[in-house]
């Protein structure tokens, strides 16, 4: 555990002193504001953030690739991975290492936005329920988006490749739900494809903690989606002595 | 003595390429061992192996008694490990690097700050400690590198190319680091430069083409040599009977040769290189034959070949098993 921490600090003070990751973050509040103020945060509205968190989980499928991309494709690249694995180090600690530097920055990118809350807390009588769940939902939401952009992250060494590999792998998780689910059929030899499909969607299960439902199902999706991206991690760091 | 590193019949395919091919060698404990081989040998291979970040395909390999595939992390714990090219977090700085590895390998952290204190102090580096890894020149690089493999206070050291790129006063200040690390550590380090390790080093291992040419001390190595010693001979044959091949025989017949080499040496002169058979000088008896010829005599030397030309012998037998196997 120590050793977990004392990855997990490296890993985040190296955010801290990366440009990308101000781009990043800088390219994410502007998006997000412009949306809450064109959507929300308007004279007649209801007083909710509804809108700005459903657009969020489009505009975070592009920037958390692109913080995640550099955890381990970097030290491939550079070498670094070589001194890192021959310490006294697990792969295991190592990669929740990265996961929880990227996602403790992610929040940081995150923490701005309860301006928002603010503004609409001065202007106007929010139910404050509903916002509180869509801040989980979205907590959740990075966990499992910081997962398979540090599993990108792990395949290559080089981070433009591993953003685009991120960006896809989400893209087809959120667009199961809606796109694909409606050309499957609804039951082929008594099995139920098209609800299959849906609940493996991510946006299905987003979509609720907007709506102020906390259901245990939507958690326990993204808490092992995320583990299991983790566990790929693990693997592909583990098939260099395979390979 | 311990053997703190053994090496036995480690093989190593990437692919179906073999790189290591059954290498077996030990290193006691307190040795500075040369690793030394031509690039693209298997040294950098043989080193990844030992310090676990690759498995081997087949055989076995231990360091400090722990097994590199089943004790990784034991193992890990004892070995500072500097790779090839040195890679280091370029947006650290060098004491903030050498804490977070000092803490990432067990250092407590009451002890840190004094384990980084006394290798920042051995490795030179207390000007540039505030300095980013990103903006040093290649030889602090290398000293952090090296500062880094040391942190932890290791038994075992392994060092992959520690001079290369490095500039002669530089590579001097490192020699003379490593020389005194001998004794308390354990060192092997590899390079492909013989002169280099020749002076560090007190035992050898040559590796070619992923197998063990040759190891042991260096004062071993030489001796091994002195039996593989020679006499050259330059002599003129005055009457046209004596040709080169009749001194070649003569020659052949005297007392404690056991084969002849001749080559024309030009203006009437041949040289003739004597193989003494083993334990033998031949000396007195190849003056002998030459006198009671009548032969003019101009040079009889004594050789013992050197370190040097036993590894270019090495390396380029290897260069012509690959080119024979390339043609084949």
């Amino acid at each position: 555990m120590g050793k977990i921490l004392l990855l997990t600090r490296r890993e985040v003070v190296s955010y801290f002193v990366s440009p990308i990751a101000y781009v990043a973050m800088a390219l994410y509040l502007v998006i997000s504001g412009l949306i809450f103020g064109l959507f929300d945060f308007h004279s007649g509205a209801p007083a909710a953030m509804r809108s700005i968190f459903d657009v969020m989980m489009i505009i975070l499928m592009f920037v958390v690739p692109i913080v995640a991309m550099r955890t381990l494709s970097e030290e491939r690249r550079s070498g670094t991975l070589e001194t890192l694995l021959t310490a006294p180090v697990t792969d295991v600690q190592v990669v929740a290492a990265k996961f929880l530097g990227t996602w403790l920055f992610y929040l940081a990118m995150l923490a701005p936005t309860l301006v928002y809350v603010v503004l609409l807390g001065a202007f106007g009588r929010p139910d404050y329920g509903p916002i509180a769940s869509g801040y989980l939902g979205l907590v959740l939401l990075g966990a499992l988006y910081v997962a398979v952009g540090v599993f990108a992250s792990s395949l290559t060494s080089n981070q433009v490749i591993a953003a685009v590999v991120g960006f896809v792998i989400l893209i087809m998780l959120a667009l199961l739900g809606p796109w694909i689910s409606t050309i499957l059929p609804s039951d082929w030899h008594g099995i139920p494809w098209r609800g299959i499909v849906q609940q493996a969607s991510a946006k299905s299960h987003y979509t609720d903690f907007s709506q102020g439902v906390v259901d245990a199902t939507h958690v326990v999706y993204f808490l092992a989606l995320a583990l299991y991206a983790l566990f790929l991690t693990v693997k592909v760091l583990e098939s260099r002595r395979w390979r | 003595m311990a053997a703190m590193i053994e090496v036995e019949a480690l093989s190593k395919w990437y692919g179906r390429t073999l790189a290591l091919d059954r290498a077996t060698f030990g290193v006691e404990k307190g040795q500075i061992v040369g690793f030394l081989g031509p690039n693209g040998a298997g040294k950098s291979t043989t080193l990844r192996i030992l310090t676990g970040y690759l498995p081997a395909t087949s055989g076995r390999a231990s360091v400090a008694g722990h097994d590199v595939l089943l004790e990784s992390l034991a193992v890990r714990s004892h070995v500072g490990y500097m790779p090839e090219n040195v890679p280091l977090y370029g947006e650290m700085r060098v004491q903030e690097y050498l804490r977070f590895r000092a803490g990432l390998k067990d250092v407590p952290s009451a002890r840190r700050r004094a384990a980084v204190e006394r290798v920042i102090e051995r490795c030179w580096l207390k000007d540039v400690r505030r300095r980013l890894i990103g903006q040093l020149s290649k030889g602090f690089r290398q000293r952090v590198g090296l500062a880094e493999a040391l942190v932890a206070d290791p038994p075992v050291l392994i060092l992959d190319e520690p001079t290369i790129g490095l500039d002669p006063a530089q590579i001097q200040e490192t020699r003379r680091l490593i020389r005194s690390l001998g004794g308390q550590h354990t060192v092997l380090l590899s390079s492909h430069i013989l002169p280099e390790v020749e002076r560090t080093c007190s035992h050898l291992v040559i590796i070619a083409a992923g197998r063990i040419a040759a190891a042991g001390s260096v004062e071993d190595l030489r001796t091994g040599l002195a039996q593989r010693h020679r006499i050259i001979l330059e002599v003129r044959s005055t009457s046209a009977a004596d040709g080169p091949a009749e001194m070649a025989r003569a020659l052949g017949q005297a007392a404690g040769v056991a084969s002849v080499q001749r080559e024309d040496a030009g203006d009437g002169w041949t040289r003739l290189i004597i193989f003494p058979a083993a334990g033998s000088d031949p000396r007195e008896a190849l003056f002998g034959v030459v006198a009671q010829r009548g032969w003019p005599l101009r040079e009889m030397r004594w050789q013992v070949p050197t370190l040097e030309e036993l590894y270019v012998e090495i390396t380029a037998g290897e260069a012509a098993a690959t080119a024979a196997k390339g043609a084949a």
